[in-house]
């Protein structure tokens, strides 16, 4: 019976302090840290399966433990990250963009090989790959081809990054210009979406587009 | 940007492949790595102690000794190590800052040596992260307050050019100044005291003459009273007025507590004198007489612990609230208890519920005087359950109310520093972060030179030039460009783009350079004041011409634009308005307002690469809409 009553009076007083949940019976701990922690594969494996020399791929490793040193990288750090480089705008939506282009596995987290992989297609592989990457990034849901709905979606998430301070100022009109033009540009059989080869074809035609694309190459 | 986010910046460039496919123009050259090294082992030998560390995490911070040039200063040939003659303890602290982007104080350290640490190593102490930051601000305050008392004890021979109004009011606000304030303070002191005892001593019954009955002492002796009385509000109002010719700012001393009450303690008098001997008011007069206690409060100047005792029950005043509002509950919970309880019996004092007030008062605060008392059962039972809750409601809160004064006063006293410091860290934040973007900004001004020297290959020049930003920040620098490119706007800081919206706002176009080429019927303002976010500024012109020079052949069409400009800068904010009233009913009459596009045939002129690309790219065209009103 003491034991008992005993019992009441604590799960009471842990009611109070919400630590207890009635509902679920549950306890809710405050310090219970995500003991999780991701080990990639082995060097050379990483070696083989990327364009990385293995000197490469020891820099980016380092950088990136520093950073997350869970060994994963969730949508929010990878925001707060790629937030940094853009300090006049807002990077989120576009950085969510590239989260997902990244997150290949769709898991909502980002290994270190997801990561080197897409880095190894953007700076080490051929230009159709490149372009191919590009063309997944620009592809909101993956579905192999992009309608407007998804480039107004991008191009109003790059002009976010400009942020208020621009010269000239930033008008709604100019993402929507900038789609039109694109579309224009590329959209060959006028059907209103974009599919990849009409993409390749558009871009390995235009100059400046695959003198930027290698622009990167020596990032690394 | 943060030291290990550096880390990923060839991330980030990587991905800005995925502006590429969409930029319409050509993207700027990326900054080359000349000498590209394999990343080296840094030793630093710091008082025998080795540190090893990358060269590239030393790069991260380039304005530190240990980031810049300075350190080769300190470059041992024969141990090929760094060697610093200085504490390795701090040493930890300041390395562990490159490493990590954050700079920790520990505890254990003195706070002057770290600062000297830190001011040789060239960190700035304001990077202090957060966990640490309260610490250290704590212990320099701390810190300072010391020397300035050494200081004080040697200063106090009065400062050459003080104005006697200064001198005066340093003496009040502190009477060990000298002899003359200290005199002055304890004068003061005196006559509060004798002012008070006088109004006590003036209501006790002195002796009485033999045929009448006892009169008080005051209106037996009303004239030495008198005197009296007046004295010390002589003395009191000189002193205010003394108190407000001395003060600094008389309206902020107008509205302190302190004159407040001066104020208070000498008006009865002065209202006594005026009106006199009127018979309606007397009753009035006396009440006010009551305001004379009042002086007793002036000894707060003299006592500090009287003044904390004002400021604690100033900032709790929500838990005495809560103490009088359960109270009063409790005190009408039974007093109705009690009065519809006494009500049966004969002869019950409890009248009404106003009257059984007095009585739960009285009980729940174990008084109990005893003139009002329960006489039925139902009425001592309540009574004396009453008495019993009296005794928890008031205990209880009170030892709350005491822990909270002594929780609320040093959390006051905590919030007031943290918000003061708060601010203060924002604005240098702010400074910072324009900082981040400000070498941007500055760098595409000198990125012109650089660029043109790149195109033309003088390499001597450019590799000085080059020298100045760091290859992170160059990169960075390219990162923002390409991105710039890529939506064809210019990043620009917050001044410049108030400065062009301003212009903007006053655009209208009476006279046209022939350059320009309109159609006919535009004759709106360029931007109106309802369309107050987007608006079309003037086409290029006065962004970069007072940037950078251009070369001549363009600077035709655009000095004559950036002549119309030079008047606007000028104007305030009130003619602006006007001039766009002005302007508005004119443009109402024409007839033909219509949107119209015009399209100027020179080359865009809002990058500074310009003239850089002038030679290989196309010209753009660059089309601007203006909207009438």
């Amino acid at each position: 019976m003491k034991s008992r009553s005993q019992e009441q009076s604590l799960s009471d007083s842990r009611e109070l302090d919400r630590s207890h949940d009635p509902l679920t019976g549950s306890v809710a701990d405050e310090g219970e840290l995500s003991t999780v922690c991701y080990r990639p594969e082995g060097l050379d494996r990483l070696v083989q399966q990327t364009n990385f020399s293995k000197k490469e791929l020891q820099i980016l490793y380092r950088g990136f433990k520093n950073e997350c040193p869970s060994g994963v990288v969730n949508e929010e750090t990878f925001k707060s990250i790629y937030s940094q480089f853009f300090p006049q705008g807002d990077s989120s939506t576009y950085a969510h963009f590239l989260f997902d282009a990244f997150d290949t596995q769709n898991n909502g987290t980002v290994s270190f090989e997801d990561f080197v992989v897409s880095l190894s297609i953007i700076l080490r592989g051929s230009t159709a790959d490149k372009l191919g990457w590009a063309f997944n990034l620009y592809d909101i849901n993956k579905d192999g081809c992009i309608t407007r709905e998804e480039m107004t979606d991008i191009m109003n998430s790059i002009y976010d990054m400009m942020g208020k301070y621009t010269y000239p100022c930033i008008k709604d009109s100019d993402a929507k210009e900038h789609v039109d033009n694109f579309f224009q540009k590329m959209d060959k059989n006028k059907d209103g979406v974009v599919t990849i080869d009409e993409f390749l074809e558009t871009c390995q035609k235009d100059e400046n587009i695959m003198q930027s694309m290698m622009m990167f190459d020596n990032v690394i | 940007m943060a030291a290990g986010v550096a880390a990923w910046l060839p991330f980030a460039r990587a991905a800005a492949i995925g502006w590429m496919p969409v930029a319409n123009l050509p993207m700027p050259v990326a900054p080359a790595e000349k000498n590209k090294r394999q990343d080296e082992l840094i030793v630093l030998n710091v008082s025998g102690r080795r540190f090893q560390t990358w060269k590239n995490t030393l790069d991260r911070y380039p304005d530190t000794l240990l980031g810049s040039s300075e350190k080769e200063f300190f470059y041992n040939e024969e141990t090929k190590e760094y060697f610093f003659d200085r504490d390795p303890d701090v040493f930890r602290c300041v390395l562990n800052f490159y490493r990590t982007g954050k700079l920790h104080y520990p505890r254990y350290e003195c706070i002057s040596s770290y600062d000297d640490e830190l001011s040789f190593f060239g960190i700035v102490p304001e990077i202090i992260g957060d966990c640490c930051y309260e610490e250290y601000k704590d212990r320099k305050r701390e810190n300072a307050e010391r020397l300035m008392d050494d200081q004080e004890d040697n200063k106090d021979a009065k400062l050459p050019n003080m104005t006697f109004r200064e001198t005066m009011w340093r003496a009040f606000e502190n009477p060990h100044t000298s002899t003359m304030a200290l005199v002055f303070y304890y004068v003061t002191g005196f006559f509060i005291a004798v002012s008070v005892i006088t109004n006590v001593v003036e209501t006790v019954p002195c002796g009485s003459a033999p045929n009448q009955k006892e009169v008080p002492c005051g209106e037996r002796y009303t004239v030495a009273f008198f005197c009296m009385d007046t004295a010390c509000v002589m003395i009191f109002t000189v002193e205010y007025l003394m108190r407000l010719f001395a003060a600094p700012s008389r309206y902020r001393f107008m509205r302190s507590v302190m004159s407040i009450i001066d104020v208070v303690a000498i008006l009865p008098y002065y209202i006594g004198l005026v009106m006199t001997d009127n018979e309606d008011v007397s009753g009035a007069f006396v009440t006010l007489r009551v305001f004379r206690v009042f002086r007793i409060f002036k000894f707060s100047r003299h006592s500090q612990g009287l003044r904390i005792l004002g400021y604690t029950l100033k900032s709790c005043a929500s838990e005495l609230g809560f103490l009088l509002f359960s109270l009063t509950m409790a005190i009408i919970i039974f007093a109705t208890v009690m009065f519809y309880a006494e009500k049966g019996s004969s002869s019950s004092k409890f009248t009404s519920i106003p009257a059984s007030f007095w009585y739960t008062i009285v009980t729940m605060t174990t008084l109990g005087y005893g003139d009002m008392v329960p006489k039925t059962i139902a009425g001592k039972i309540f009574g004396s359950i009453c008495s019993l809750s009296g005794v928890l409601v008031i205990a209880l809160p009170v030892p709350v109310i005491v822990s909270n004064f002594s929780r609320i006063y040093h959390q006051n006293q905590r919030a007031d520093k943290r918000r003061a410091q708060k601010k203060a860290r924002l604005a240098r934040i702010r400074i910072t972060k324009t900082g981040s973007s400000g070498p941007f900004i500055h760098g595409k001004r000198n990125g012109l030179f650089n660029e043109a020297l790149e195109l033309t290959g003088s390499n001597e020049e450019e590799q000085h030039l080059s020298k100045s930003t760091s290859l992170i920040e160059s990169q960075h620098h390219h990162l923002l460009h390409c991105l710039e490119k890529t939506t064809n706007h210019e990043f620009v800081d917050e001044q410049y783009y108030q400065q062009s919206y301003l212009e903007a706002g006053l655009q209208n176009y009476p006279s046209r350079s022939p350059s320009l080429s309109s159609q006919d019927g535009v004759t709106g303002t360029c931007c109106t004041r309802r369309s107050k976010k987007r608006h079309t500024p003037l086409p290029n012109a006065s962004g970069p011409a007072h940037m950078q020079p251009l070369s001549h052949t363009h600077t035709q069409g655009l000095q004559e634009l950036s002549t119309i400009h030079i008047q606007p800068l000028s104007t305030s904010r009130s003619s602006l308005n006007m001039r766009v009233d002005e302007q508005a009913p004119l443009n109402c009459q024409g007839s033909q307002i219509t949107t119209a596009i015009i399209s100027i045939p020179t080359p865009p002129v809002t990058t500074p690469e310009g003239d850089a690309h002038l030679p290989t790219g196309p010209t753009h065209q660059n089309v601007v809409k203006v909207s009438a009103l």
